[in-house]
């Protein structure tokens, strides 16, 4: 089973590397582009368990390692089955 | 005293501060190998500055889950002075022994230069050498320094008067320009609410001998030593007077990563 999980970090944390790359895009023209938020991906296999497991285990991995729950946020899903 | 160095892969400053806890400050010094249960009996556990784990995940996020970071965390538990410099404050902040977290620094710079720091609690175990608002000169060198707590626990950590140490210019004013890497309330160095336990962004054992330019981060290191040496009730080492043993040499590292 493949999972996605997405990190990134929390609506009142302030992103200078996504500012960053939002000024940077303008530079390049892209006026469009009001904003930017950077994070992280990871893609999990997990093997020998069954869906209901994978969704109880898969938050607890990203709460307890994948972000840091103080500053960021996830979301996963799952990829294919 | 005996004090202990914790030794992750990754650690850089470990022997800087070996070297400055035993040579500078007289005192017994151990390494401690993150994958030993043992503290070896010390008095005090400093995790040193680097970049554990190479900074993978988040910086100190792995080494958080060290089998050393299991006696570190009861040792804390039970009132030991834990020190975190650096990197070791980052793993701290991970491990949750303080609250909080590092963002990358406001500019998106690796900065390592010297900053000046002021003492705003004196009345600490690592901070009873200095003075209330005395203005230290101490190297920082890190990507992540920029210190987040949400707004009511910032208020917590004013109102409990846990930021020990802000960014400030030499005359010891709070200025935007000062707080190099954009912390919240130019907060250096923090402790947990026990009083057992300091994280500090800045290098002490960096500026703890004349030759490097300052000496101020022995102030650190000589309040760790007033406060157990007052706990332990072994009396008071004479203002100033810092024995100083032959060089000794740094024991090997002996473990394999």
């Amino acid at each position: 089973m493949k999972v996605r999980i997405l990190v990134s970090l929390k609506e009142s944390v302030l992103d200078p590397q996504g500012q960053t790359v939002r000024n940077a895009l303008h530079t390049l023209g892209y006026h469009s582009v009001k904003d930017v938020r950077q994070g992280k991906v990871f893609e999990i296999e997990l093997e020998g368990v069954g869906r209901s497991e994978a969704e109880k285990i898969i938050p607890e991995i990203a709460d307890k390692v994948l972000a840091n729950p103080i500053i960021e946020k996830f979301t996963w899903e799952i990829l294919d089955y | 005293m005996k004090f202990g160095v914790v030794v992750f892969p990754g650690s850089n400053c470990d022997y800087d501060t070996f070297h400055v806890l035993q040579n500078v400050m007289g005192q017994e010094t151990v390494f401690l190998w993150h994958k030993n249960h043992d503290l070896q009996g010390v008095d005090c556990v400093v995790l040193p500055g680097g970049f554990s784990y190479g900074d993978y995940l988040r910086s100190g996020a792995i080494a958080r889950f060290s089998p050393i970071m299991v006696e570190v965390k009861k040792f804390a538990a039970a009132g030991g002075l834990v020190l975190g410099i650096c990197n070791g404050f980052q793993i701290l902040l991970e491990a949750g022994l303080l609250p909080g977290a590092m963002l990358r620094n406001k500019h998106l710079k690796f900065l390592c230069q010297h900053v000046h720091i002021r003492i705003d609690n004196p009345k600490t175990a690592f901070s009873n050498a200095g003075k209330k608002g005395q203005v230290l000169k101490i190297p920082i060198a890190h990507f992540d320094g920029n210190y987040y707590a949400d707004p009511q626990l910032l208020a917590e950590l004013e109102r409990n008067k846990q930021i020990v140490f802000r960014y400030c210019d030499e005359k010891g004013n709070l200025t935007e320009e000062a707080n190099v890497n954009g912390s919240l309330n130019s907060i250096a160095g923090l402790i947990n609410r026990q009083g057992n336990v300091l994280g500090m962004m800045p290098h002490p054992e960096r500026a703890s001998e004349r030759i490097l330019g300052s000496e101020d981060g022995k102030i650190i290191f000589q309040s760790i030593i007033n406060f157990l040496e007052k706990r332990t009730g072994a009396g008071k080492r004479k203002a100033g007077k810092i024995v100083r043993p032959a060089i000794s040499p740094l024991p090997p590292l002996i473990g394999t990563f």
